[in-house]
């Protein structure tokens, strides 16, 4: 793909971005202004596997470990405090600290990529398992507990910086999520245009050359895991103050399938599939859980084998192709 | 006295499960080098079979011994014909096509028994030792577990059919020109992984119940006992199962189940970084 070509997509879809955020408060009423807002949160998430699978080629199945952990520091620290801005905060370094110490065990050991795939999914599930059974009076953290299966309801959600008392209404959260969304994007799409980047790109391609030519595989393979902590970690707050409520559902094996199947529709190494993907599939998902239709899980099932078999490149990329061809 | 006697049988039932839960996933993915992520759906769908049979006037044993496998490996022989077949090779296709298939089991599971906890009660009773009671049942599946690793170690080492799928693993291009058909092998093999994995299903459904997203509790734990256990099958399995069985029963004994489970995913990813090659990397090497 040429530079310049690249960069003209990427401005277009930022502006996109920009004009849906600052109109879309116009014309949607609070409900839907609602689930824009998740959808945005979820598009952050999606972009963080974007990046991490897509770019960096590291097969991470449990990006939703770091969603998840984000969610829970956030709401932790939010309970104690009071206030969300530590929380927020929190929220990206501590996903971001444990995906590198994960990350240093699982690059540093070597592990092939299916291994990778398998411990990262395995350690959602654990801590799935392990949230489920914090119920009861024992587990809090401070002033928090835990609740086990239940979740932690009413958290504070996010405040002015500074001013505890002034919380953000609907409209002023969508504008902040949508301005993270398009930080996160530009934010991307300028590190993977950096010398950094490229390495990362190239490692992607071709492991043993760009080791052979001097560069640390594992240094940078776990950076990039843990910048896609971070953002994880970042949706995860954003989700986790949307519905000012966190349950362990965030480490669970939907959840985590879902940002998979969000990157396999909309396509691997691109920064808008993932993000296509993830509306798309949001989209489904709503609908169906409305129309009670058919079950979810057996749609997505069906979807995520069709796109294996059938459409194993995604939207984003098959169009591209069909575009360049006419 | 009494205690250790409780706490060794704990041990060599956390060890006995994770061989159960693991064998058919040790199977399919050592001797295919296929991950298959519907695994835990496996366990699952042999769980109903047991439960469905059991409620229609089957016998429990043989509800959980043989219509559950029976079932199972032949989902399991459909789901590699339809789809596992076109992705050899494939590694991460393969990965993700097995994950679809375990939502879209899930899906269908839920639509038809609903989101409920199904259950059948244990057969035999209890035995006691000294102050403390153990479940006789417990104590069989520690039996079936030891016997279920006899049986293929005699299958693949002794027997025809195991040195038939031996070489086909080895070289199956080497198989076909001796006369094998690579296909039927794969499609067996896969058949015979998903069975032992039916099997465990139906026996540990009596224990913990089953409900369509229990897959996910088994799921993470069999994975964890195959990598560690490293490329011999059989061996690898049992030492990898003996290990974290019996770091996760202690943990659990004198701490809470919660640490249990965080203790034997600490300790992998520990083992792991120590033998990234598992560990028949390392140790017991060239055995089954």
């Amino acid at each position: 793909m040429s530079g310049r070509r690249w960069w003209k997509g990427s401005i277009l879809t930022t502006a996109a971005m920009v004009l849906i955020a600052l109109g879309v408060p116009q014309v949607v009423d609070q409900f839907g202004l609602l689930q824009l807002t998740v959808f945005a949160a979820m598009c952050i998430l999606a972009l963080s596997l974007g990046f991490v699978w897509g770019y960096g080629g590291i097969l991470c199945f449990g990006q939703s470990a770091f969603f998840g952990l984000g969610a829970y520091t956030y709401a932790v620290t939010a309970i104690n405090l009071g206030e969300s801005t530590v929380a927020t905060l929190l929220a990206l370094v501590v996903p971001a600290v444990f995906a590198a110490l994960l990350g240093y065990f699982m690059f540093y050991g070597r592990l092939s990529d299916v291994y990778l795939g398998v411990i990262t999914l395995s350690v959602t599930l654990i801590f799935f398992n392990l949230m489920n059974s914090t119920a009861g009076d024992a587990y809090r953290v401070g002033k928090a507990r835990l609740n086990g299966f239940n979740g932690m309801p009413s958290l504070p959600t996010l405040n002015v910086p500074g001013d505890p008392g002034r919380l953000l209404d609907p409209a002023e959260t969508f504008y902040l999520v949508m301005a993270c969304l398009v930080i996160v994007y530009v934010g991307l799409h300028v590190l993977l245009a950096s010398h950094f980047g490229r390495v990362v790109v190239a490692i992607r391609e071709n492991e043993a050359r760009c080791e052979l030519l001097g560069y640390d595989v594992r240094l940078h393979k776990l950076l990039v895991f843990t910048i896609g902590g971070g953002i994880a970690g970042l949706a995860g707050c954003l989700f986790a103050n949307w519905g000012a409520f966190v349950s362990p559902n965030v480490f669970s094996l939907t959840m985590t399938s879902q940002i998979i199947i969000w990157v396999i529709v909309g396509g691997l190494g691109t920064l808008l599939g993932p993000i296509i993907g993830c509306l798309i599939m949001q989209y489904l998902a709503t609908a169906l859980g409305t129309q009670q239709l058919a079950n979810t899980s057996l749609v997505f099932g069906v979807i995520f084998l069709a796109f294996v078999l059938l459409v194993p490149r995604g939207i984003v990329p098959s169009l591209r192709r069909l575009a360049l061809r006419a | 006295m009494d205690l250790a006697a409780v706490l060794t049988f704990e041990i060599l039932n956390g060890v006995a499960t994770l061989v159960l839960i693991s064998v058919g996933l040790a199977i399919i993915f050592g001797m295919m080098r296929v991950i298959n992520l519907a695994h835990g759906e496996f366990l699952m769908l042999g769980g109903y079979a047991a439960i469905v049979a059991t409620n229609h006037g089957v016998n429990i044993w043989v509800a959980m011994l043989l219509v559950a496998p029976l079932v199972v490996g032949v989902i399991g022989v459909i789901a590699e014909r339809l789809i596992i077949r076109v992705l050899y090779g494939r590694m991460i296709d393969t990965l993700l096509a097995t994950w679809g298939l375990s939502l879209f089991f899930i899906g269908i599971v839920t639509t038809i028994f609903g989101n409920t906890v199904a259950g059948i009660g244990a057969p035999l009773g209890s035995l006691g030792v000294g102050r403390y009671t153990i479940s006789l049942y417990r104590l069989v599946l520690i039996g079936i577990a030891a016997a279920i690793l006899a049986v293929i170690f005699v299958a693949l080492r002794r027997t025809r059919l195991g040195l038939i799928a031996r070489g086909t693993m080895e070289n199956p291009n080497m198989a076909a020109a001796l006369g094998v058909s690579p296909p039927r092998v794969y499609a067996t093999t896969f058949g015979v992984g998903a069975a032992l994995t039916g099997l465990a299903g139906g026996l540990l459904a009596p224990i913990s119940g089953v409900l369509p997203t229990v897959g996910a509790a088994y799921v993470a734990k069999a994975f964890i006992t195959v990598i560690s256990g490293g490329t011999a099958i059989l061996a690898g399995t049992a030492a990898a199962s003996s290990l974290f069985g019996s770091i996760n029963q202690l943990l659990t004994y004198f701490t809470t189940p919660v640490i249990g489970e965080a203790g034997l995913l600490a300790a992998a990813i520990l083992l792991l970084r120590a033998l990234p090659h598992g560990i028949t990397g390392k140790l017991f090497r060239g055995s089954l």
